[in-house]
């Protein structure tokens, strides 16, 4: 063929591109597929419409439909015409001081308002590695949680405030981050006693780990509650905070402990040879050969891990600790907003996919992160 | 030999001094924890032993399927209901939670856009609410449905209200038992010709309609002995009388909350497994499978699910040992379970907080470890054997 009959490609059909062939290719690809499209649709239609018709349209949020403030339950319009009314939103907006810190002082409430600010400031440089001066801020991460505790708790001349009157999200953070800060390590030194050439030592270790994994974290709540009472010498109580931290906290160690060691079974015996060739001790070899790399590639389980330690602080409230769930379970209890579960439960649910989902996605992008560190360190 | 040698230079004797030192703390912390707790529990007058299990518990239990309970019975029958209940809720959780695993585990491999991104929105709301959260929604949510009077009428016999779902109790009559004779006998046969069926298959490449035999011994052959006896079955219905329905039996709503959380929840997180199982699966296998000109439905059964399962069983196993021990969970909406009824209502009846907690755990370890047992059994007939 010559080249003066040479033709331009022409055009790929119109069916084929652009917005109607992304939607011929991606929803109605086969008779099929056309069906399932059609169904999901109408289902979500089903499910979709009447609930943002309740939780938005219908809603109401600080203001009834006849435009009277909201301050109970007897506002709300559903309990005044269930026919027109959907969700009553008030009970959020009138108990948000509880649900925030619970029954903090008001007056004292400025310290809690520093504690949550300074929280950024100490996780941020964790999870951002290129985070400004990191290394400086790493060390304010470190003695953060002392200040933490000397201004919720009170000392050097704040006014003491009992754990009893802390509560909702206040509650839900503090046993969340200090459960994680203190399982890590915890994890650390179990998976490496697990591991360990001691044959007593990694005995020991084993058990425990195998324990907790196998009994569920209530009944080490309950054990806490009810059992460690008993353990303590006269005289010596523990505050009800402390004792579910410590339940949460050997709970989630023993699990930290596995992920760990999955990390650390990764590690190709070379590394300790080589190491130990060099002349390090059993110490140095872990803290600056073994553990750096192990920890690096078991980042992404160990949020996964702290996800599941997050969700689950909300046990406590069934040995009468009121976290963020029950600061809820008690707003509901009393007369004046009795009914309104659904949508102080939903708020709820919100608040906590707030934070698992960030840490999910924030997971997923370290580990797409650390694939291609891995294989830019292969080529 | 140096003259200055030095023990601790030497890694035997280190060795020996660090485990000889762990051993002996350890028995000074049981030494101590013990003299403690003895003088804690004399000073509080609580009773120690395990006689307290054959004295009567007081209190009821609404939801006992299996065991019939009375109030005088003791706490060790307590004990039982838990157990039983906690199976149940497992068991059932377990089931429903693999079979929505695999179908949304699949559903979001889809290449149908709308419906794969559908799945993923329900998988991250599961996976990121907390489960006790989810139990107590659901339940609230049980709860809203209309009271016995108003009770709605699903088909005849079975009511939804917010006292549970009421539906007609079996009631079995003498020749029963050989209809259920039959059928376990239909099914031991089924895998006996599956089995069968396959090695002839192996030997002359002929198929025998294994599906369809199975069926018939199964469902058909029990369903005709059962018509033959003259139908040794009747159904007692739930009538409503006064404030209440008599007879027929009910499904509480603390179990329907339980299962449907349990089963949602957990069921996200097997479609994960799932689906990276699926994944795991090299691209090759199914464009070779699809090369020999096989069915995508077959591609699916004969060649991917059965190389992913090797992926997806040791997952699955801790989903369901995390679902075993999540039931406990049942206590936030009152499904009493083991860790409600005689770790919870037994315990501070007794006040005998060690020996009831000693039993629960214990009772968690045991059934975890025979779940690990079984799955692990089943891991090992399905992994790859090397020829």
């Amino acid at each position: 063929m010559s080249s003066e009959n040479f033709q331009q490609s022409r055009t790929p059909p119109i069916a084929t591109t652009g917005l109607l062939g992304w939607i011929r290719l991606n929803l109605f690809s086969s008779w099929f597929n056309s069906i399932l499209t059609i169904l999901v649709i109408y289902l979500l239609y089903q499910i979709l419409v009447p609930f943002l018709n309740w939780s938005i349209f219908a809603a109401d949020f600080t203001h009834n439909y006849l435009g009277q403030q909201i301050i109970d339950r007897t506002f709300c319009t559903r309990v005044m015409d269930p026919e027109i009314g959907g969700a009553c939103w008030a009970i959020i907006f009138v108990r948000f001081y509880q649900f925030i810190y619970g029954f903090y002082p008001v007056e004292e409430v400025w310290r809690v308002n520093i504690v949550y600010s300074l929280l950024v400031i100490a996780v941020a440089p964790l999870l951002i590695e290129k985070f400004p001066l990191r290394k400086y801020f790493l060390y304010f991460t470190l003695i953060f949680p002392i200040i933490a505790y000397f201004l919720l708790a009170g000392g050097f001349g704040l006014a003491h405030v009992s754990t009893k009157d802390w509560g909702g999200l206040l509650v839900t953070l503090v046993l969340g981050f200090t459960g994680i800060a203190l399982a890590f390590p915890l994890g650390i030194v179990l998976a490496l006693g697990r591991r360990s050439n001691l044959p007593v030592i990694s005995m020991v270790c084993t058990l425990f780990i195998e324990f907790i994994r196998g009994v569920p974290l209530i009944t080490l709540l309950f054990f806490g509650m009810v059992m460690l009472p008993l353990f303590l010498p006269e005289g010596i109580t523990l505050d009800g905070l402390v004792r579910c931290l410590i339940a949460v906290t050997l709970f989630q160690g023993a699990y930290m402990a596995e992920v760990i060691r999955g990390g650390l079974q990764a590690i190709p015996q070379g590394q300790y040879e080589a190491a130990q060739s060099v002349g390090l001790s059993y110490w140095q070899m872990n803290r600056k050969i073994i553990l750096p790399q192990a920890i690096r590639i078991t980042i992404p389980s160990i949020v996964n891990t702290s996800i599941g330690l997050f969700k689950d602080t909300t046990l406590v409230l069934i040995v009468g600790q009121l976290d963020l769930l029950g600061i809820g379970r008690a707003v509901l209890a009393a007369q004046t907003w009795m009914g309104l579960s659904i949508e102080v439960y939903v708020f709820v649910a919100v608040v906590f996919i707030i934070f698992t989902f960030s840490m999910s996605r924030y997971s997923l992008y370290l580990e797409k992160k650390l694939k291609t560190g891995i294989n830019m360190g292969a080529d | 030999m140096r003259s200055n040698f030095n023990f601790f230079s030497d890694q035997k004797f280190r060795s020996l001094f660090y485990q000889v030192l762990v051993v002996g703390l350890f028995a000074l912390g049981i030494y101590y924890l013990t003299i403690t707790t003895a003088y804690n529990l004399e000073k509080r007058n609580i009773a120690t032993g395990w006689s307290f299990l054959n004295n009567p518990a007081g209190f009821d239990i609404s939801f006992s399927p299996f065991l019939d309970f009375k109030s005088t019975d003791t706490h060790l029958k307590v004990y039982y209901v838990g157990v039983l209940n906690t199976l149940l809720v497992s068991f059932t959780g377990c089931i429903a939670a693999t079979f929505l695993g695999f179908i949304v585990g699949i559903i979001r491999l889809s290449n149908n856009w709308l419906l794969s991104r559908t799945a993923y929105v329900y998988v991250e709301f599961c996976r990121n609410v907390p489960l006790i959260l989810q139990i107590i929604l659901w339940y609230s949510i049980l709860l809203l449905m209309p009271r016995i009077k108003q009770a709605i009428e699903l088909v005849n016999g079975f009511f939804i209200t917010n006292r549970g779902l009421y539906s007609p109790r079996p009631i079995y009559e003498s020749g029963f038992s050989i209809v259920f004779f039959v059928f376990i006998v239909g099914i031991i046969a089924s895998i006996w010709i599956s089995k069968w069926a396959k090695k002839r298959q192996e030997r002359t490449g002929q198929r025998y309609p294994v599906l369809w035999t199975s069926l018939g011994l199964i469902i058909l052959l029990p369903l005709i002995i059962f018509f033959l006896l003259g139908s040794p079955m009747t159904f007692e219905y739930p009538v409503l009388k006064g404030f209440n329905f008599k007879g027929g039996m009910v499904i509480r709503p603390e179990f329907i909350a339980m299962f449907l959380a349990l089963s949602i929840y957990t069921g996200a997180f097997i479609s994960e497994t799932v689906r990276s199982g699926i994944l795991s699966v090299t691209k090759g296998q199914r464009e070779a499978s699809a090369a020999l000109g096989l069915k995508p439905t077959w591609i699916m059964r004969l060649i991917i699910i059965p190389q992913a399962l090797r992926v997806i069983i040791p997952p699955l196993t801790s989903q369901y040992l995390n679902l075993t021990k999540n039931s406990s969970l049942g206590i936030a909406v009152g499904y009493a379970d083991l860790v409600h009824g005689f770790g919870g209502i037994s315990l501070n009846q007794t006040g005998q907080a060690i020996e009831c907690m000693v039993i629960t755990m214990a009772t968690y370890l045991c059934i975890s470890l025979i779940i690990s047992f079984f799955m692990n059994i089943y891991n090992r007939s399905i992994q790859f054997k090397e020829k």
